[in-house]
């Protein structure tokens, strides 16, 4: 076999040219000129309900088309959250409530001819609220007699443990092992509480959607998702019509990060456009996207881990709080993670206990972001491990080496499933010797107040939700032997359509050029779950890997009839279907272009996949410091990661995939916070009062890959679009402690906690 | 975003001073700060055609019009040599190029923003506002007048010989400060500013003998004004930092001048 | 009321509202390259030039720009192009949204900056934020294009 044109190779993205030369392709490039233009009226409050709405007078405004308040909306509960039918979040929301539940709740959709007389409108609708006392500490939330959701009709679709009687949006426990047992044969055992903040995933393109009616006056919604067939449900779902009424388009997106895996506004220009017949649009402002959007969870986590003298971890036992803020999305599985995904790490471990509450609160609703809770459970495990390891008095890094899951192991907290590619032993060697961890482990006094220093943390994710995700692809053969791959993944400026054409390009023996991608709409793409999970390679790659193999044979087989031969005699080398008994062969070019004049034979194929495992990418990733140790100041010097996410599919887009979450991570770990009021609205509602990382903060990123072969992954790949973002919190808190002796063990690591820390030891 | 009913080039002072008495017109500078109010105005003057957007200079000072933009100031060569590049330090960690080709001098000094960069740095200079109709004002009085109709038609740098160094401590590079500190040392008295605090900044002014003891005069001169907390950071930690500061923007003189510091 | 622009060159008399967004007015006039990222000046992706100056056509009010000239990515697509090769052989453009405003300041940066050191680049550019890449993708690609238009100059 020759060796592959396209795995493994820094193809350029295929939409790479139109996007840097601003060709018009995103949502709001593309909406009708004559869309109305949609606001909502939001509610002040944290908690109240709608005594009375007189919209009479915003409606008299020139240009006004429709106001709509709870009175007109249907009486269907549904969920946002992008997740396969039936989902695990509760299906709590009305498109409209008398009750409102968060400082931002919509209360009114206003629709008109442009946006002066829409603005105008809005301020002449009148509410008189009747305002209820909230629940704002979600430490307060469980079995509060204050109910955020007491509504008979909530429904709760699988059992996560919900019960809106408790302020409950789910509850579990799971165990291994002999817990008590485990941690009597420790010697040294750290026990404590981290805390971790939300975030925004700040994605450059706001939420944004259109609807128009088609020409079969059927609902289309072009929306920028990343969960397009989720998005047709949801819509159908809260509207209350059949889904053969609706269609949904994703253009180009302008980032998600998991944002854009909830259908936060959807559902309000459909409804304009359902009930106007007229085009509709909507685009968030980022006030808007910070204020009433689906930032990651604020999780508590209440973690006891124990070892032996000697080094060997033997128990590990946490409690994860959840904060789901006023609605569930993603609220049941989020949660999951922040035990599964940590505690694997440690597999060895003779027992663990994870338990988890998730809780109902009068805040904007939490959602998913890149992590989906793993972030969370990472930063306390891998901080306590620093912890345990100072304890011992071993080297943090030699810690690890000792206790991390190996190649083979079973990995009890991960759905007992087996590390059957793992190379985090290897990642861990790579990345120590990239940060020189030996020699500047743990630190040193550059004698003018500053202290350098290094710190390591490890990760782990999956590739996919295992037995639920789906992929599928369809793969045809046009004119003169080019392939059409029609996908139903969301590419949101990763790069899937590229990578899933490269590795049709890699099965069909062709180059990349030769394939074209289309994506997504609901109405003609394969079926995908979705752009989320981490899953698209591993998924939808295998679905592409299976549908390539099932068009080699439709070729084959109408070549070798082409030829009139037995098809047992032929092969496909991607050019052309020869015989393997003579020189005989026909090219690919003739057997496409016959195809398409009097043949029976269409060459087209499509294939799905889901998976029974969920195969762990891994990561090492370590920072070195610098501390102002008068104010306590982070300053980042440098960042070494190396991923295990199988087999690389493009370098340079898994590269920029590590960096990018690394940045992403950074911010998380120094400053980005969701800060409230005492009203329970959100402080952090632009990015003049919610700080990304620009280019000055963020240090030399340098990755590496150590591959393992996953052998069900297309190709041995996994994952790599959310591990990446797990490892700087827990990684630059541990450089903190190693510089100055001071434990942050809650986020954002701020140059004035530092500087608490110093002062307090002094 | 900014909303009006008319937008109107002013072709004089006078004219945009009348228009200006209107409760419901404002004057739009850069447009930075102006576009983030909710509000409806009347009409929208704009003064940007008045010759306001230089920067000239003589023996005895810069006089920068209201309308220059920041960027123009931070690249301004002279200025920066009178000030040993602190202007340009004032301003480069503010949002960003174009944001800072956009908003102006004027704008900046005459919203006294608590947050203010630009106030800090000008405070501490022998500086002045020009105002259209109420004259000349020294910075430091300017900086504590309630906010009225008057128009900022320039500012002028007096060249008095002044050491001067600026610093200001920041969570994210390009956000607002969590403390500002700006030193003027002249022939015998040393200025310090501190600015958002968060309140706006505002100077103390000591013989030159007080900062002798430099961690002494750090400390009660952060110690002397008053601080309050926000989301950035706490009233004590600001505090803090404003000592820090001090010290440190005093130092940078000193790597400079050496003990000629003091004598100069 | 009236005004008068050249929009890429192109003369434009308009009659517009008097608050009229400089942005949005641009995206009416068919370029949808300018993005609206934030409402507070600090995303950049709606960079512009004015009179070959680097603005935010979200900040400056459409009025301003009488009687100037605006440029946007539409008018410089050959360099746009030339210096996004260098963004693609990184996949750096990633989600592509923050592409155009970055690329109008990396162009007026080019200009303004002789030989810009690393420190130079980040400041220059830090009024325009990415979320895909930090940064690092981006900066790479810069370096490399620098690198390229100080060598085509070298060579003229």
């Amino acid at each position: 076999m020759s060796e592959s044109k396209a795995i493994n190779k820094p193809i350029r993205k295929k939409d790479a040219m139109t996007l840097v030369t601003g060709k018009p392709v995103y949502c709001d490039d593309l909406a009708p000129k004559d869309c109305l233009i949609i606001k909502l009226l939001r509610s002040p409050h944290p908690h109240a309900l709608i005594d009375d709405i007189n919209t009479s007078i915003a409606e008299k405004v020139p240009g006004i088309e429709a106001i709509y308040t709870y009175k007109d909306v249907p009486n269907n509960r549904f969920t946002n959250a992008g997740q396969t039918y039936p989902e695990a979040s509760p299906y709590d929301r009305l498109i409209l409530e008398k009750r409102v539940r968060y400082v931002g709740d919509p209360v009114a959709i206003v629709a008109g001819e442009n946006e002066k007389a829409v603005d105008k409108a809005l301020k002449l609708i009148k509410v008189k609220y009747e305002v209820l006392e909230p629940v704002l500490d979600f430490r307060q939330a469980k079995d509060n007699e204050i109910l955020v959701h007491p509504e008979d009709n909530w429904k709760s679709l699988c059992p996560v443990g919900a019960d809106n009687k408790r302020n409950l949006c789910a509850h579990e426990v799971s165990e291994n092992g002999d817990l008590e047992k485990a941690f009597s044969q420790c010697d040294a055992i750290v026990e404590e509480t981290y805390h971790t903040q939300a975030n925004q995933q700040a994605m450059m393109e706001t939420f944004r959607a259109y609807a128009t009616k088609d020409v079969y006056n059927r609902l289309t919604i072009v929306s920028a998702t990343q969960v397009t067939f989720h998005v047709r449900r949801i819509v159908a779902t809260a509207l209350g019509i059949p889904k053969t009424d609706v269609r949904v388009i994703k253009p180009r997106i302008g980032g998600g990060f998991g944002a854009k895996q909830t259908a936060v506004m959807e559902v309000y220009p459909a409804f304009v456009t359902y009930m106007t017949g007229k085009n509709s649009k909507l685009v968030y402002t980022r006030e808007e996207t910070q204020t009433a959007s689906s930032p990651r969870h604020e999780m508590e986590i209440k973690l006891k881990i124990g070892a032996t003298k000697d080094g060997i971890i033997k128990a590990i036992d946490m409690y994860t709080l959840s904060n789901t803020g006023a609605y569930g999305e993603h609220g049941p599985t989020t949660v999951g993670l922040s035990g599964h995904k940590a505690i694997a790490l440690y597999s060895r471990a003779d027992a663990y206990r994870f338990v988890y509450d998730v809780v109902y609160t009068n805040i904007m609703a939490a959602g998913a972001y890149r992590g989906y809770g793993a972030p969370q459970g990472i930063f306390a495990v891998e901080s306590a491990i620093d912890e345990l390891a100072h304890k011992l008095d071993i080297d943090p890094a030699r810690f690890r080496e000792m206790n991390i899951t190996k190649e083979g192991d079973v990995m009890p907290a991960y759905y007992g499933e087996t590390a059957n590619s793992c190379a985090l032993d290897r990642c861990l060697d790579r990345v120590k010797e990239m940060i020189d961890w030996d020699n500047k482990y743990p630190a040193r006094d550059m004698g003018n107040g500053k202290i350098r220093s290094v710190g390591m943390a490890l990760a782990l994710q999956g590739s996919c939700i295992s037995n639920l995700d789906v992929g599928s692809v369809a793969l045809k053969v046009n004119d003169d032997g080019f392939y059409s791959l029609m996908i139903g993944a969301s590419d949101m400026g990763t790069g899937c359509d590229t990578i899933l054409a490269q590795m049709a390009a890699d099965c069909m023996c062709c180059d990349v050029d030769n394939i074209v991608v289309q994506g997504v709409d609901t109405d003609t793409s394969p079926y995908d779950s979705g752009s989320y999970a981490s899953s698209t390679t591993y998924i939808t790659g295998m679905a592409v890997v299976k549908t390539c193999a099932a068009l080699t044979e439709k070729i084959k087989k109408y070549g070798a009839l082409l030829m009139g031969c037995d098809e047992k005699d032929v092969d496909f080398n991607g050019k052309e279907v020869y015989r393997i008994s003579n020189d005989e062969k026909i090219s690919l070019k003739d057997i496409a272009n016959s195809s398409m004049c009097n043949s029976s034979n269409a060459l087209y194929a499509s294939e799905g996949h889901a998976s029974p495992v969920s195969p762990p990418p891994f990561m090492a990733g370590a920072v070195e410091i610098e501390i102002d140790t008068e104010t306590g100041k982070v300053e980042l010097i440098d960042y070494k990661a190396v991923v295990d996410c199988g087999t690389v599919i493009n370098p340079n887009l898994a590269r920029v995939q590590t960096e990018g979450g690394i940045g992403q991570g950074i911010g998380m770990a120094l400053y980005e916070d969701i800060n409230y009021n005492d009203n329970g609205g959100t402080r952090s509602n632009s990015f003049m009062q919610y700080k990304i990382p620009t280019r000055q903060d963020i240090c030399p990123v340098e990755v590496d890959f150590e591959s393992s072969y996953e052998p069900t992954g297309p190709f041995g790949a996994k994952s790599i679009g959310e591990i990446v973002i797990n490892t700087p919190p827990p990684a630059i808190a541990n450089a903190v402690y190693n510089a100055v002796g001071v434990r942050i063990r809650e986020l954002p690591i701020t140059s004035e906690k530092v500087y608490r820390g110093i002062k307090d030891e002094d | 975003m900014l909303r009006c009913n008319d937008y109107i080039f002013a072709e004089s002072l006078e004219e945009a001073y009348e228009l200006n008495q209107k409760k419901n017109n404002v004057i739009v500078a850069g447009n930075g700060w102006l576009k983030l109010r909710k509000r409806q105005w009347g009409t929208v003057i704009d003064i940007s055609r008045l010759c306001l957007d230089k920067i000239t200079e003589n023996d005895e000072e810069f006089r920068i019009g209201a309308m220059v933009c920041l960027s123009d100031i931070e690249n301004h060569k002279e200025l920066n040599d009178y000030t040993d590049g602190a202007v340009k330090e004032s301003l480069r960690h503010i949002v960003g190029t174009q944001f800072r080709n956009c908003v102006t001098l004027g704008g900046s000094i005459f919203g006294r923003f608590g947050f203010s960069d630009v106030l800090s740095m000008f405070i501490v200079m022998d500086s002045y506002v020009e105002l259209y109709k109420g004259g000349i004002v020294p910075m430091h009085e300017f900086a504590k007048m309630p906010y009225d109709d008057d128009i900022l038609v320039s500012i002028i740098v007096k060249k008095k010989p002044l050491r001067l160094a600026y610093s200001s401590f920041r969570n994210q590079s390009t956000d607002f400060p969590v403390v500002t500190c700006a030193v003027a040392i002249g022939e015998d008295i040393i200025t310090t500013a501190i600015g958002a605090r968060p309140a706006k900044a505002d100077i103390r002014t000591d013989g030159i003998d007080a900062c002798r003891d430099l961690k002494d005069y750090a400390k009660k001169t952060a110690e002397s004004f008053d601080y309050e907390s926000n989301m950035r950071a706490s009233a004590e930690y600001r505090r803090h930092i404003a000592e820090v500061l001090i010290k440190r923007t005093v130092e940078k003189i000193e790597v400079r001048y050496g003990n000629q510091i003091m004598d100069k | 009321m009236e005004i008068k622009l050249w929009i890429n060159d192109k003369l434009i008399i308009d009659n517009v509202e008097p608050d009229t967004p400089m942005l949005e007015y641009l995206r009416d006039k068919g370029c949808y390259s300018i993005k609206r990222g934030c409402e507070t000046s600090n995303c950049g992706l709606c960079t512009v030039w004015l009179e070959g100056k680097p603005i935010l056509s979200c900040t400056l009010p459409l009025m301003r720009a009488d009687g100037k000239h605006i440029t946007t990515l539409e008018g410089l697509r050959k360099e746009a192009a030339e210096f996004g090769e260098f963004l693609a052989d990184e996949g750096a453009e990633q989600c592509g949204f923050c592409n155009p405003g970055f690329i109008m300041n990396v162009l007026a940066m080019e200009r303004d900056i002789e030989n810009p050191s690393d420190d130079d680049i980040k400041e220059y550019l830090s009024g325009n934020l990415c979320r895909c890449t930090g940064y690092t993708g981006q900066f790479r690609a810069v370096k490399k294009y620098i690198a390229y238009k100080r060598g085509v100059k070298a060579d003229e």
